[in-house]
């Protein structure tokens, strides 16, 4: 498990295979990666940039308790996150979420997991710019109509 | 006893800066009450969070002597 937070931009990618390298070599059937990226649109606005506080210490503590809480629910065998704070402007990567296991259905339903709880939990914090030169805290991340979907069809299998 | 309180996000805008170290004196102090002494008695708005030492709690967490007590809004990561 790796947890990263930093101002710096990233590779998404890079940050995979770079991650891969230190897996132990054949064990993994498959990977599964989320790449959040930021949209120039938000709540009904155009958004020029965005800057993203946290709350050092308390946030990479909460992304690491929910990488192992998937860790302890799904057969995988490692998992990276890393996000961004800082200065951040649209279609920069913000978070990357990477589950490697044997077999994919693990993957797929730890790396859910993880990027649905990182979202509910791990303090951080929005304050988009606004094309009129606005500053605003985004108040709440905007309902992704999947998870809910995604939820209803697990309870029904 | 001797305790360091933060504030996030539009929580620090509204209380005008980051971080405040607090003495309370009396026993079985908790977050509420702290709450109520740096905020000069306004009411803790709804839709705050709280943590004590990285971890999320309520209003009525009793705090300790060094507590980290943070207030701030609901998070928007990811």
């Amino acid at each position: 498990m790796k947890v990263v937070v930093q101002e710096q931009p990233f590779d998404p990618w890079k940050a995979l295979t770079d991650h891969e390298a230190t897996l132990e070599s054949g064990k993994a059937g498959g990977s599964v990666s989320f790449v959040g990226t930021m949209r120039d649109f938000n709540d009904g606005h155009s958004v020029s940039a965005m800057r993203l506080d946290h709350y050092p210490g308390m946030t990479e503590k909460h992304i690491e308790q929910v990488c192992q809480e998937a860790a302890d629910k799904w057969d995988i065998l490692d998992s990276l996150v890393v996000h961004r704070v800082g200065e951040i402007l649209p279609n920069d990567p913000i978070v990357l979420v990477v589950v490697w296991s044997a077999h994919r259905a693990n993957a797929f339903d730890a790396c859910r997991y993880i990027i649905n709880y990182l979202k509910e939990r791990a303090p951080f914090w929005k304050c988009e710019t606004t094309t009129q030169g606005a500053n605003r805290w985004v108040e709440h991340n905007s309902e992704d109509p999947g998870v809910a979907a995604a939820e209803a069809v697990r309870r029904s299998a | 006893m001797a305790i360091n309180v933060k504030y996030f996000a539009s929580m620090r805008d509204r209380m005008g800066r980051g971080e405040d170290a607090v003495t309370l004196e009396g026993e079985s102090m908790t977050v509420a009450d702290v709450w109520k002494k740096v905020s000069n008695g306004e009411s803790l708005p709804g839709s705050t969070l709280v943590a004590v030492n990285m971890e999320y709690t309520d209003g009525d967490s009793v705090v300790k002597d060094g507590d980290e007590i943070a207030f701030f809004p609901p998070v928007t990561g990811g």
